[in-house]
This record gives C-alpha cells, structure tokens and sequence, in this order.
C-alpha cells in the first residue's frame, strides 16, 4: 500500500490543492429559498465537512460547485477561475455520490479509467493511472469486478478512486457513507481522510452525521435553512458553539430552563457563566452539555433540585450516559463508566453542573426537557 | 417443501408447459400440413407451395419491402423516442405525463381513423415526394410508440438515470457520451424489447397498407390467399417462424451483459 500510495501522490504533485470560494451563492426552487448567500473560502488542502439536516441545503450547495445545478446568484471560484457559468463537465471536479453510482455495464477498471478516456488519456498512461487509483483505495485486487460483485463500500472505494483519477481540481463527496453500515461507514471514513491528505486535494464533504463531520474535517460548516450557522475547527464548533441552532445539532445538550442575571444564568440553584456574557436579563433556556452534569454524591436522603433517581445507562466504552430523573425532567450526564457503573438505575444522586461557560436559547417558552 | 409436494408442483408445470405448448404449435402443425398438401387426396406431401415463395417476385418484393419498413421503423423509433425520453426524465421531468399521453394516443385511434386523416398526407407524399412502400415508415413510427414507450419507460426506470448522468457528466463526458455509452448500454434489455415489438408490430400491419394501397407482407398474403391458399398459409408458416427467431436472439442478447463486458476486459 504505501508503494501506491507513494507512487499516487507522484502522479497528483503536478495538481496541488487549489482554493476554493462560494461568493454569496444564492439558489431558488419555486420561490423557496433553498440557499441564501453563503460564502466560503475553502484553504487549498483543505476538507470542510458540510453539516446539517435534512433540507438545509447542503447538497444543493455541492451541487452548484459541481455545476450540476445553476446559482441563482453568486459565484463559484475554483483556483482563481470563476466556473459559475461552466458546465459540469468543464469544471474539473471529481464527486463521489451518496447513491451507488457506478456504471454497472463496466468494470471497477473500466469505471476508474473512463474519465481519463473522456480527457483523451493514452490507452497506457490510463491502465497504469487506473491500476494506481485502485491501489490506492486497496482494491487492486477487484480490478475485473462489476458493480453488483463489489459491497456497498467497496463500490464507494471505487468511486473515490474514479474521482480522484481524473485529478480534479477539487474532489466533492455528497454524503458518501449514508448507505453503509456502521462499522464500514467508520472505517471508510477514516479512508477517505487518508487518501484525501495523501493526494492533497482540497474536499468539500456533505453530511448530515456531526460524528463523522468531527471526526474527518479540518473544518466543519455548520448549515442551517440555507445559511451558515458556524464555520469553524471541529472543536470549536463542538466546545463552543455560536448559536443555539449548532448547540443541539452537533452532540447532545440538556435543555435547562433559568433566568440570566448579570451574564450568567441560573439553572436549578446553580449559577453558570455565559458564553455571550452581555445576554440581556430574563427567562431562558441554558443549553448544557451531558459532559458538564457531574453526580456530586449519593443522594438516598438528600433533596433539592438537582436530586434524581438514575433510570437508565448507556455504555459508551470509556464513558457512560446515565440519564437521571428530577422529577420534572429528565437530564443526561457523560461520566467515566467506571463512576457511572457505582450508580445503576434505581439509585437516588445529586448532581452538579459544572461551571463551563453555555449557550442560551430564547426561541421558545421555557418548558425543560433534556 | 416436502419432496411430494415438489414432485406435484414438477408435474403440474410439465403439464402447463405442454398444454400451451400445445396451444401454440397444434395451429402451426397445421398450418405446416395443409401448406405440404398435394394437389390431390392421394398425392404425396410436396414443398411446392413454400419454393413458391421464392419464385414469385411480387411476394419476395412484399417480404423485403416489410423486413426494410421493419428496420426502418425501429431504428426511427430508437432514434426519436430515446433521447427525447431520456432527455425528458433527467431535464424536463415536468413533461413526462405530455410524452407519455402523446405516445399512448395512437392506441385509442382505430387504424380506419388513422388511414382517414392520413390519406391526404400520402397523396401529397406520393406526388411530391415518393411512392415508395417506405414512406408508410412514417405512420408506422406512430402505431409502434405505445408499445415501445412502455418498454423504454420500464427499461429507463431500472436504472438510477439521473445519478449514472451526473457521475459520467462529472468525469468529463458530453451529453452524447452519456446517452450513448451510460445509459444506452444499461436499457439494452429494453432496446431490443422495444424493436422486437416495432418488428412484431410492422411484420402484422395490414389495414393501413392495405387502405393506402400498398403491398406489405399481409397485404400479399392476403392476396395470395385469393389465389393459391397453399402459398399464402406458407408465407404466414415462415413470418411466424421469423418472428420465433426474433425472440430467440432477443432471448440470447438480452442477458445480463457481465459475461460479454468481462471478456472484453480480459
């Protein structure tokens, strides 16, 4: 492997990553905002995970870098170029889609080599660029395979490697692990990340899985209704979210119900500072993380707000989530298992929370649920 | 399943089988036997009738005339129907139900209907252009779009159109490329379904040509049936073997193509 790779990243020197820039793109579906001005400087090098739900309008956003869609307004700039007018197939871009797509009437071979035929690539240089690409994803092995004789992730491996022959000038993967499995879906990722800071080409990844958006990007952008909610490092946006929106959707949060005074916010008899300590005072919603719920101690005969009983615990592997019942709510608390395993359901606790700076939302009446 | 009941269900296809194999051949049997017949009761079995397929140059000129207007009409239909029902499903999506509607309509206009409107047509055809037998290309090409859509649309729904699309678009290819070299190949099934039934479809038209005044294969054997009986259930003997055969090659290159792809490779 590291053979092929070595020679791969030979074969892709001439074509370093590039920047790439979305310029207050704009797209409309009958009157329906689907994107509403983004911009984005993507650095050359770089993979950015695109994040958010369903419909935010991720794709519609890769779309339009791919020129499979028309902007409505803005521009797409490429390596100093603007493509916003070009064509797909002028572009220069290699995509991996969520839905298998390759040519099921060829070979994995056939498909890796068939964008280097439409660049009118020697018929050697195109059986040596394939047979490397296929290397490179560890399936040289599967080089006269069809695609119904490839797995799932085999035929994305595949796939990445027909997008990477071409040697684009960016690569675009539009959710490309959302039909595999759990454990191939984190192996694979793992891949494209590998093969990706091998070839140095600049990425731009849809999901809608912030696990996998954490786990891959240098930096993720968080989209919400058709804008940008956050852009920033992986940690950053999970430790120290901009909006409420980014609180919820990336990681789990606790919705606590409390009043702001003085750039702090009172939840349950307990103080917290904010992350945006000018907050006007009044009722609202402290977003709090399960890793910032500590058990203080037991509380068999303790009382207070804070006091539950533990009525279930997930085991994560290092960590555990033990939800607790206040009576009114229910709150999730991340603990080292070892101290979640002293504490099965059915035992009275204490919690505390831990003075980490939180987000608040006011968008809704202050109704607590975890 | 218990071996006496697979054993039941064995006998109950054989049985099937026979019967519509029955069904199918018993009239072909006969028609083979009256078309052997000498001339009188007790005259032996001669192949006179079918030899004089061959020696009657208007009936030869009826046979090549429909094989032509039978390639000419499937290459048409391919030609026309293909792209544009590509081209609708992957860019104007909104149009389907009009393409479809269009295509199904000749199917609800009775060939007697069709001849009316058309007859002014082809007097100008003939006059000005040609009186060739071919231009009924023309009107064929209409009588064989519902049965072609409908296999086009099956074959078309089978495969992922829009992602192959843009997949093969993002590699670089054209949209001639796409069509030709993504699509095309993965309907193939389709394509020959839809020609075999344009073939099926020209090889059986009688009303038309015979109301236009010209001489298809129908046309002639219904003549020749006026004629000698014998020739005339011969010539329908070998258009129905013709057709057979037609099936049995679309049967063979109908197959999954991964056995020819894998040897191309190699």
């Amino acid at each position: 492997m590291t053979t092929a790779v070595a020679a791969a990243g030979v074969g892709t020197a001439t074509r370093a990553g590039v920047e790439v820039r979305l310029e207050s793109l704009q797209r409309r579906y009958a009157g329906v905002t689907a994107l509403d001005g983004l911009n984005l400087t993507m650095a050359p090098g770089e993979l950015v995970a695109l994040l958010g739900p369903s419909g935010c309008g991720k794709t519609t956003a890769l779309r339009l870098v791919a020129g499979l869609e028309q902007a409505d307004g803005g521009r797409v700039v490429i390596s100093g170029e603007d493509v916003t007018g070009q064509p797909a197939n002028k572009r220069d871009v290699g995509m991996v889609f969520q839905a298998y797509s390759l040519f099921p009437h060829m070979t994995a071979w056939q498909n890796v080599a068939f964008g280097l035929q439409m660049r009118k690539v020697d018929a050697g240089q195109r059986r040596r660029r394939a047979g490397e690409m296929l290397e490179l994803v560890g399936l040289s092995g599967f080089a006269d395979r069809f695609a119904h004789q490839l797995s799932g992730g085999q035929q994305q491996r595949v796939a990445l490697a027909r997008a990477l022959a071409i040697q684009p000038k960016v690569l675009l993967l539009d959710e490309p692990l959302s039909a595999l499995d759990a454990k191939v879906r984190a192996r694979l990722r793992d891949e494209i990340r590998r093969v990706q800071l091998e070839v140095g080409i600049t990425t731009l990844f849809v999901t809608h899985d912030q696990e996998e958006a954490l786990a891959i990007a240098d930096r993720v952008w968080v989209m919400h209704s058709g804008r940008i909610e956050q852009l920033g490092p992986p940690t950053t946006i999970y430790s120290r979210p901009a909006t409420p929106f980014v609180a919820e959707f990336v990681g789990l949060t606790n919705r606590l119900a409390g009043v702001v005074r003085r750039g702090s916010v009172e939840v349950r008899g307990a103080s917290i500072p904010l992350v945006q300590p000018d907050a006007a005072d009044g009722p609202a919603m402290a977003l709090v993380r399960p890793e910032a719920v500590t058990i203080a101690s037991d509380g068999a005969a303790a009382t207070g707000p804070l006091v539950g009983t533990v009525i279930a615990t997930a085991f994560l592997g290092a960590t555990s989530r033990v939800t607790v019942d206040l009576g009114d709510i229910t709150i999730l608390a991340q603990l080292p298992t070892s101290e979640a395993a002293a504490h099965p359901a059915g035992t009275r606790v204490r919690l505390a929370l831990r003075p980490d700076p939180v987000l608040i939302a006011r968008d809704e009446a202050p109704a607590e649920r975890a | 399943m218990s071996r006496n009941r697979r054993l039941k269900l064995q006998v109950f296809r054989v049985i099937v089988f026979l019967v519509f194999g029955a069904f199918f051949l018993v009239p072909i049997g006969a028609m083979f036997e009256f078309s052997t017949r000498g001339n009188t009761e007790t005259a032996p079995r001669t192949l006179s009738a079918w030899l004089t397929i061959a020696q009657s140059p208007d009936l030869v000129a009826a046979i090549l005339a429909s094989l032509v207007l039978a390639v000419v009409t499937s290459v048409g239909m391919l030609v026309l129907l293909v792209p544009t029902m590509i081209w609708v499903r992957l860019r104007l999506p909104r149009l389907s139900r009009v393409v479809e509607f269009l295509c199904l309509l000749p199917l609800t206009i009775p060939g007697i209907v069709l001849v009316a409107g058309l007859a002014p047509e082809y007097r100008w055809l003939s006059i000005n252009v040609s009186e060739s037998i071919l231009t009924l290309a023309f009107v064929y090409l209409v009588l064989v779009l519902p049965y072609t859509y409908r296999t086009l649309h099956t074959g078309l729904a089978a495969i992922d159109v829009k992602t192959l699309s843009e997949a093969a678009r993002s590699l670089g290819a054209g949209w001639a490329t796409v069509m030709g070299r993504i699509i095309v190949p993965n309907m193939w099934s389709a394509l020959l379904n839809a020609s075999l039934l344009s073939v099926a479809v020209v090889l059986g038209e009688f009303t038309i040509a015979n109301l236009l005044n010209y001489v298809n294969l129908q046309v002639s054997i219904f003549l020749l049936g006026k004629a000698n009986a014998a020739v005339s259930i011969a010539v329908a003997v070998a258009s129905l073997m013709f057709a057979f055969l037609l099936l049995v090659i679309l049967s063979f290159f109908g197959r999954p193509r991964t056995r020819v792809a894998r040897l191309e490779e190699a």
